[in-house]
């Protein structure tokens, strides 16, 4: 009696999460055929599977330009906030005190800002530095954004990595560069590259501080959209939608990669 | 000994710019918003009085709250299903349920807000699809109200309360919940005085987790909410870039950033924030 309970308890369990699964990847089901419409508005394919509008996408020259730009931008902060924020992880491993930790709390920062305070404070401050709508300025952003998630990649990593081997090379007369460069950095690496996955994925997808800090020249591809859907709904962003989901699973399973690998050193210590 | 500090000078250099960045482009700025909120127009608290004075403040805090409290409640319950099925079923069915988690996860905020409009505007699919089966005669309003919004949010914030829930599940052993068994205790029974209790950690990790991201939510708020449902995050957009009020959209960052740092520090005494931000 019991044990037939349990068991239709259990059902309703995994029934109930598989529902909420089933809401999560929802919207990323719908998005697909309403990408391949043969309509001019956004709805299912009514007649037949049409791909006008990736076609559409990728002939139009301001869905181009966006998107090349906020390529540029991504590349530049994640390549900024990879060396930045490792460079900080190491450090405050190899210190491991009272004072680092607090640094790398400190670092959590942009994590914990509401995203809309960030991008009034950094709007008021990149008026002041005439940096406002310029590539300098958006990539100074983002960089800060994107160096908290780097840290704590990072920061997970090296806690599997033994100081002793850094002590080692240190010893045997390696400086702290040749140290960092030719034993810790290539023993951290899956973690330097999921947080380099990390932090372009953010930065490729940031929008709020964007709206804040540009106007006329930076059209990144996020405020493309956000534009987009304010104005009319085209079916052209469902096919943008499409690319970028499939774009996210790759980066997702890259990441899922390097993490096997890095739980994989971590069970040969 | 010498040596021992020599070396952590040269490490503290490798931190350095890092952290000089952060505060000069980061904390300077948002010291300069708390500065701006009682300096402009006026030198005071001017600025201030007006969240006790001014009416339609008061109903965009409460909207907030609401929608903030509503969407924590909602997501925590729901993560906590998910979450729970995740500990018990076997490793391949939690891979394929972990990777639904991520992918929702990691895709744009954006993206997602827009397809939850394709679902449930006026002429959405949800709408089409009752009125397909005749389940209604006329559309529904699902979006561009309160309903909307709180779906959206839901939907964003569901990863971030199920990841630190199976995290702490995750470490709840089993034998517990058999030995109560084995004392004579109904499962339900078992779940709520021995399991529960133990996943009281997670639990509230994530429901700070949710409810502190909540309050500063921009996006799926003003997507969703189509301009009819004002949160404090849009209000500070429309006070500072359609009527260029400083003193007013400074006063509400401040307010705000407050609101969450206060939230922040009462919780801390009571749980490890670093490893709810997943900073151990």
């Amino acid at each position: 009696m019991t044990e037939a309970r349990l068991t239709f308890g259990r059902c309703m369990v995994l029934g109930l999460a598989w529902t909420i699964l089933g809401f999560l990847v929802l919207p990323m089901v719908v998005i697909f055929p309403v990408s391949l419409t043969d309509q001019y508005y956004l709805s299912l394919p009514q007649e037949s599977l049409s791909l006008e509008h990736y076609v559409k996408f990728f002939t139009n020259e301001i869905w181009l330009s966006a998107t090349g730009q906020s390529f540029i931008i991504a590349t530049c902060s994640t390549i900024a906030a990879v060396i930045l924020g490792t460079l900080c992880a190491i450090g405050c491993w190899r210190i491991s005190s009272r004072a680092s930790e607090a640094v790398r709390a400190f670092m959590l920062l942009p994590i914990i800002v509401p995203t809309v305070v960030q991008a009034l404070a950094l709007y008021r401050f990149w008026i002041d530095l005439r940096i406002v709508d310029t590539y300098f300025g958006v990539i100074l952003a983002h960089t800060l954004i994107c160096i908290p998630y780097v840290v704590i990649t990072v920061s997970a990593s090296l806690a599997n990595f033994d100081l002793r081997v850094e002590q080692a090379a240190r010893n045997l007369g390696a400086s702290v560069s040749q140290t960092i460069r030719m034993v810790v950095v290539p023993q951290i690496m899956p973690g330097i590259l999921s947080g380099a996955i990390f932090a372009f994925t953010i930065s490729f997808d940031e929008i709020v501080t964007v709206l804040f800090i540009t106007s006329r020249h930076i059209y990144t591809l996020p405020k493309r959209i956000w534009n987009g859907i304010q104005d009319h709904l085209d079916p052209t962003i469902a096919a943008v939608a499409t690319l970028l989901i499939v774009v996210t699973l790759l980066l997702l399973l890259a990441e899922l990669w390097l993490r096997k690998r890095r739980d994989a050193a971590r069970a040969n210590r | 000994m010498i040596g021992r500090s020599l070396n952590h000078g040269s490490y503290w250099v490798l931190i350095a710019p890092a952290v000089v960045l952060m505060v000069v482009f980061y904390v300077f700025p948002l010291l300069q918003v708390l500065w701006i909120s009682v300096t402009e127009p006026t030198f005071g608290f001017g600025n201030y009085e007006e969240l006790f004075t001014n009416s339609f403040l008061h109903r965009i805090w409460r909207t907030t709250a609401f929608i903030c409290g509503i969407t924590t409640a909602l997501t925590v319950v729901l993560g906590y299903v998910v979450a729970y099925a995740m500990a018990h079923v076997r490793e391949q069915q939690m891979t394929a349920m972990m990777f639904c988690i991520l992918l929702t996860f990691w895709l744009s905020v954006l993206i997602r807000a827009f397809a939850w409009v394709m679902l449930l505007r006026t002429e959405g699919m949800i709408n089409n699809a009752l009125m397909f089966i005749g389940a209604i005669d006329d559309p529904l309003r699902l979006s561009r109200n309160q309903f909307g919004v709180i779906v959206g949010m839901v939907h964003f914030m569901l990863p971030l309360a199920i990841l630190p829930i199976y995290a702490n599940l995750r470490g709840i052993s089993q034998s517990y919940v058999a030995a109560a068994r084995g004392l004579g205790g109904s499962g339900f029974q078992a779940f709520r005085m021995i399991y529960l209790p133990l996943s009281k950690p997670g639990i509230i990790a994530a429901t700070i987790l949710v409810f502190v991201f909540s309050l500063g939510f921009f996006i799926t708020p003003a997507i969703l909410g189509g301009g009819r449902v004002v949160m404090v995050s849009e209000y500070i957009r429309v006070a500072f870039e359609e009527t260029l009020l400083w003193g007013k959209a400074t006063m509400l960052s401040s307010t705000l950033l407050f609101g969450v740092f206060l939230l922040l520090a009462i919780v801390s005494r009571f749980v490890n924030l670093r490893r709810v931000f997943g900073a151990t």
